[in-house]
Formats: C-alpha cells, sequence, structure tokens
C-alpha cells in the first residue's frame, strides 16, 4: 500500500462515452473524472445504467468501437489508453491492466481447463512453454487459496464451484501481475458466505500485489469492506466521491444519502425500506440540469436550469450538487430522515 | 467424469493419497466413455470394415468388376461362385460393390470435408465479424439455400457436366449452405459470451480469440453436423450416378448400380435390392457413430 508515488496509477479526464445508433444516441458516461492511486482501492457505486461499467469498459477499451464514441483523456501508468493500438493494446491487457467479470460461469470458456486457459495468458504475454504456463497456473490457484489446486488445473470450469470459479478467474487476472485491476461486480454473482471469502481475498492479495484497483458494485455493505476510496456515479456522472468514510457516514449528496437510507441498517422488523421515488433518467435525453433533480426533494428550479458544479468539500472530497448548504450535519441517526 | 466430481468432497484425502486419484485427459475420458457405449462401437467397427473393404477391394474382390459374361446374366445368389450373383451384363455383384464403395464413400466424405473447410469459415467469419460481412456471406449463402438440395446438385453437375470431379464440386457447393449457417449460429452465439470479452481482456488478439476460444466452442457442433452431412451426401451422390450426372457407366457406383439392376427387379429382386442395401447401412452407421462420438466429446457432460 506504500507504493506512492507522484503521479497516480490511472487519471481519466473528462471522459465522455456515448454509444451512437441511427435512433438515439445514449450518454452512458458524462464528463467523469477519476484518479487512483498506486496500492489503492477506488469503489465505484451506483444503480444499474449509471454508467461504471461502461466506464471499466472504456479503461480496457472493450466497448464495441463502431458503435462508441470515447472521448476525454485515460491514462494508466503513463500509457494513453486511447492511443494504444494492436499489440500495444494487447500488451495494456491482461498485462498492465486486467479485468475480473461478473458472471464467473460465463467469462470462463467451457471447453477448457481451468489450467489451460490460465497457461494460454501467462504464454502469450510472457512468451514461455505450455509447461512454465501451467507451473505459473498452479501458484496461481495456490495463490488464490483453490484448495487442491494440482487437481483443479485439469477441471473444466462447470466442475467447479461458483467461489472457486471466482478464483480461478481472479488468478487468470492476476497471472502476468497487473498494476491496475479492473473489478466488474466480482461478488454479485455469488452468495454471501462465498462473496466475503472472495473479498478478504482479493484486498490481501491487492495489498501484497500493491496494486491498483477498481471495483465497481451497487452493494455498499461490499464497498465498506474493500475500498479505500467510493465513488458515487448517478445517470454517467459522478455526483459523490471520498474516502470511504466520509461517504458512506458522511454523505453530502441527496442521492447517496437516499441509497444509503434505501439499506438495511436496524430497521424494526416489518418496517418498509425507504426508496428513492421515480427511476433514473433516460440516458438517451438527459434533463438539463442536475439529472437527479426529479427525483430529488430538495430540487428547485435552479437545480433544473442548470448542470451543478463539482464543489470541493476538501482534498478529494467532491459533490455534484448545489444544495450543499442546506445538508444538515448528517450523523448517523439522520440519515433516515434525510430524505423525508 | 461422475468419479472426478466424487472425488472432490474430499480434497485432503485425494492429495494425500496423490497416485490413488488420476485425472483423466481429454482423450483418456472420451475413451472411457466410448468403451462403455456398445451401440457406438459397434456401428464405428461397421464403418471401419466398409471403409477398410473399400480401401482394400483389389484384394478382397473375388471376381473383376468390369468382366461381363452374356451367359450369366442376371443369376441368383451364390451362383458359380458369385456369392451375391451377378447383374444384367453378367458382372460380379459383390466385387463390383466393393469397388463402388470405393466412389461412393469419396463422393460422401470428400464433398463433406471441402464443405465443412469452405462453409464453416465462411460461417465462423460471418458470425464473428457481424454486421455487413454478416449480411453479405449469409445472404448469398441463403440464396443457395432456397434450393432444394438435390435439384441444386443436379442444376450443378448439369451444368458443369459428368464425372466423379464435377460431381464432387457440386455436392459441396450443396453442402456449403447449410454448415454455414450452423457455423455462423454457434458462432455468433459464442461472440456475445463474457468469456470472448474475458480473452480480449487479458490481451488476446482477435485471431486468437477466433483460433483458440471460438473454434474450441464451435468446431463440435460443426463437426457433428458435418458427420451427419455424410450418409446425406452418399445419398446424393448416388441419386447424381442415378441421374447419369455424377459417375460414368463402367465404373461402379452403387448408385449407378442400383440404376441399371432398377430394370430387373421383376427378374431378381434381391440381386438388385444388393447395393441399395450397402447405401442405407453405410448411411445409418455413419449417423449412429457422429450421434455416439457427439456425446463422448461434449466436456460439459
Amino acid at each position: 500500500m506504500s507504493m506512492e508515488t507522484s503521479a497516480p496509477l490511472v487519471s481519466v479526464t473528462d471522459l465522455n462515452v456515448k454509444f451512437v445508433s441511427r435512433e438515439s444516441t445514449v450518454n452512458a458516461v458524462n464528463d467523469v473524472n477519476l484518479t487512483v492511486n498506486h496500492g489503492e482501492v477506488l469503489c465505484i457505486i451506483g444503480e444499474s445504467g449509471s454508467g461504471k461499467s461502461v466506464s471499466m469498459r472504456a479503461l480496457m477499451r472493450l466497448l464495441p468501437e463502431r458503435r462508441t464514441k470515447i472521448t476525454g483523456k485515460l491514462e494508466v501508468d503513463g500509457q494513453d489508453v486511447l492511443a494504444l493500438k494492436g499489440k500495444e493494446l494487447s500488451a495494456f491487457r491482461g498485462g498492465k491492466a486486467a479485468m475480473i467479470f461478473q458472471e464467473p460461469m460465463t467469462a470462463l470458456d467451457p471447453v477448457f481447463t481451468i489450467g489451460n486457459q490460465i497457461a494460454e495468458t501467462v504464454c502469450r504475454h510472457e512468451g514461455c512453454s505450455k509447461e512454465d504456463g501451467l507451473a505459473r497456473a498452479l501458484e496461481l490457484l495456490e495463490l488464490v487459496k483453490v484448495p487442491s489446486a494440482a487437481r483443479r488445473l485439469k477441471a473444466y470450469p462447470h466442475e467447479l464451484s461458483g467461489g472457486l470459479r471466482q478464483r480461478a478467474m481472479i488468478a487468470l487476472a492476476l497471472s502476468c501481475r497487473p498494476k491496475l485491476l479492473l473489478a466488474d461486480e466480482p461478488t454479485t454473482a455469488l452468495d454471501a458466505t462465498v462473496q466475503i471469502q472472495v473479498l478478504i481475498l482479493m484486498r490481501k492479495l491487492q495489498q501484497e500485489m500493491g496494486m491498483g484497483m477498481i471495483f465497481v458494485t451497487h452493494d455498499l455493505g461490499v464497498a465498506a469492506e474493500i475500498a479505500d476510496r467510493v465513488a458515487v456515479m448517478y445517470a454517467g456522472r459522478i455526483v459523490e466521491s471520498g474516502t470511504v468514510q466520509e461517504v458512506l457516514t458522511d454523505p453530502k449528496h441527496p442521492y447517496t444519502k437516499g441509497m444509503l437510507s434505501s439499506t438495511v441498517h436496524g430497521n424494526m422488523r416489518g418496517k418498509d425500506i425507504e426508496a428513492i421515488p421515480g427511476s433514473p433518467p433516460d440516458l438517451r435525453s438527459l434533463p438539463t440540469g442536475c439529472s437527479f433533480a426529479p427525483r430529488c426533494p430538495k430540487a428547485d428550479d435552479g437545480c433544473r436550469g442548470q448542470l451543478p458544479p463539482e464543489v470541493t468539500l476538501g482534498p478529494g472530497r467532491i459533490a455534484r450538487c448545489l444544495k450543499l448548504d442546506d445538508a444538515p450535519p448528517a450523523a448517523k441517526p439522520e440519515r433516515e430522515t434525510a430524505l423525508a | 467424469m461422475t468419479d472426478i466430481t466424487a472425488n472432490s468432497m474430499q480434497p485432503e484425502a485425494a492429495e494425500q493419497g496423490a497416485p490413488a486419484l488420476k485425472v483423466r485427459s481429454y482423450w483418456q475420458t472420451v475413451g472411457y466413455r466410448l468403451r462403455y457405449d456398445y451401440m457406438t462401437l459397434f456401428f464405428g467397427a461397421v464403418v471401419v470394415l466398409i471403409i477398410l473393404s473399400a480401401i482394400f477391394a483389389p484384394l478382397i474382390a473375388p471376381m473383376d468388376p468390369y468382366e461381363t459374361s452374356l451367359i450369366k446374366r442376371l443369376k441368383p445368389m451364390l451362383y458359380q461362385g458369385h456369392l451375391l450373383g451377378t447383374d444384367e451384363l453378367g458382372r460380379d455383384i459383390l466385387s463390383r460393390m466393393l469397388y463402388g464403395g470405393r466412389i461412393s464413400l469419396a463422393m460422401g466424405i470428400l464433398p463433406v470435408l471441402a464443405a465443412t473447410l469452405i462453409g464453416g469459415s465462411l460461417g465462423v467469419i460471418a458470425g464473428f465479424v457481424g454486421g455487413r460481412t454478416n449480411m453479405a456471406i449469409m445472404r448469398t449463402v441463403d440464396v443457395f439455400y432456397a434450393f432444394p438440395s438435390i435439384l441444386l446438385a443436379v442444376a450443378i453437375s448439369g451444368a458443369l457436366g459428368g464425372g466423379i470431379f464435377n460431381g464432387m464440386a457440386s455436392l459441396t457447393l450443396v453442402f456449403i449452405p447449410p454448415l454455414c449457417r450452423v457455423a455462423e449460429t454457434a458462432t455468433s452465439q459464442v461472440r456475445n459470451l463474457d468469456f470472448v470479452e474475458a480473452a480480449r481482456a487479458t490481451g488476446a488478439g482477435t485471431f486468437n480469440i477466433i483460433r483458440v476460444h471460438v473454434l474450441g466452442n464451435v468446431l463440435g457442433p460443426i463437426l457433428i453436423y458435418a458427420s451427419s452431412m455424410v450418409s446425406v451426401s452418399i445419398l446424393l451422390a448416388s441419386g447424381l450416378s442415378f441421374l447419369g450426372l455424377g459417375v460414368t457407366p463402367p465404373e461402379p457406383d452403387w448408385g449407378l448400380m442400383l440404376n441399371t439392376l432398377r430394370g430387373a427387379i421383376y427378374v431378381n429382386p434381391m440381386v438388385c435390392a444388393l447395393p441399395g442395401f450397402a447405401i442405407l447401412i453405410t448411411s445409418i452407421c455413419f449417423n449412429l457413430v457422429s450421434d455416439g462420438l457427439r456425446s463422448a466429446m461434449d466436456v460439459r457432460m
């Protein structure tokens, strides 16, 4: 964790991602700015369609090139990701940055053994023989704590349980010692007990290997478990960011507050969980002002008229809201009534 | 397969008694499954026998398949050393069937092989690239697909003229559309699965993704379909020869024999049914073997 260098590992400036089709243009990501330092875990939280996964895929250049317009600046470890071509891009993917997917069942090729798949990646990046690749695969499976790794090496994905599969996926991602690990809801498909094991493992590996990590989730509990810093996304924009403590215990943006109050936290039995009224805006035609305004209890004409600027509240602490001043000094109990 | 999963219940025990548990390689697993699949084994043996008898026809044929005799026309089975009788020109049916197997099998297997290569690659390209390329390839293929297969084969070899080579070429063209379509469907399904994106995320290039991940998942369905096409191809080839478009007369071929013996059906029905039996048995065996191989070679079972 103490691999502090002056330049951040990831710096995203004014990232815009638009999906262009004949009928419409979807503004999936709008003016996103992000930095991740070496050895730091950034958690991106947001609901479905808020642009979390799209931002990640943009970082890996995995979006379909023909139908996607990416503007802005994406830098990973000093490399301009958008300028990479051919071999450089292949070396970057998997070498410098690796990705873990949500569904370990479909993200592993069903017709190859786990060992073969890891060895394939190792061989491609390091140009070693198949035997060396398999030896490395064995080491990696042991690293991610797969029991009887030697035998699991020769297992097909369908012969493993969900937790083991996700561990294999992590081993695959770590195979070339990436500096940046992108995790796209890696624990969503797992059940609660396995989920915590995988989270602890990932946190441990991340610290041991000094990787930077961007972790996408919609689960606040997961974020609290693994993150150093948190960025909350809504309708393709980052509406609030800060350290995990700041954001989860002292949320500034009404959306974050609403989200926090809609989780289970010692509620009375039988009492309904609060929900944010309405639904997220259509990304094809975003409102001119704050995109949360139609659902926000505090919104007024000012909010609807203009896009709120990013307000810096402290070092690395940002919120995009015009109504920050009249937010009550939030302490824990107030959260439940913040929206009322 | 089942014993592997059963043993994974006790990983510790497995770890200690290392030699007790050996994970089978892919081909060992396939072999193990086939060993208890008696149906497939039996029909596989028949297929091998048919192929061997065609290859070694000159060695095992009791007589010259071209030698005619006006006296011994259309004789019944077991007549003067003619085990299966004689045809309308007094030639030995058994020898002609052995020799005819060479051409019939070649006509059954080679066009399918060629069509698998051409149609399969076209389909994989169409499925993986998508968009306009897909449109261009698949709509062209659809035009060919619109014709009934036998009509298309007849039309093409009619235009090219008779002969074995032209017959094979026309059959190849007939089998390209269905194989292309199977390949395209399988590929476009695989293309959108997460592991293709995951492969890209680990730095695999397009060519490698197609070669390893797409082919690995698509080859199975294509090969199964192709092997079932072999019997269709034999039947179509027989049909072409029957119409006089494939093999030219003195050459023995099952379809052609069926055609020429047709006139003698009231004189000696058993003899003229024999080439038909050969076609039937061969196509049934190929079908059943391909079916058995599919279930044995699927890793997901």
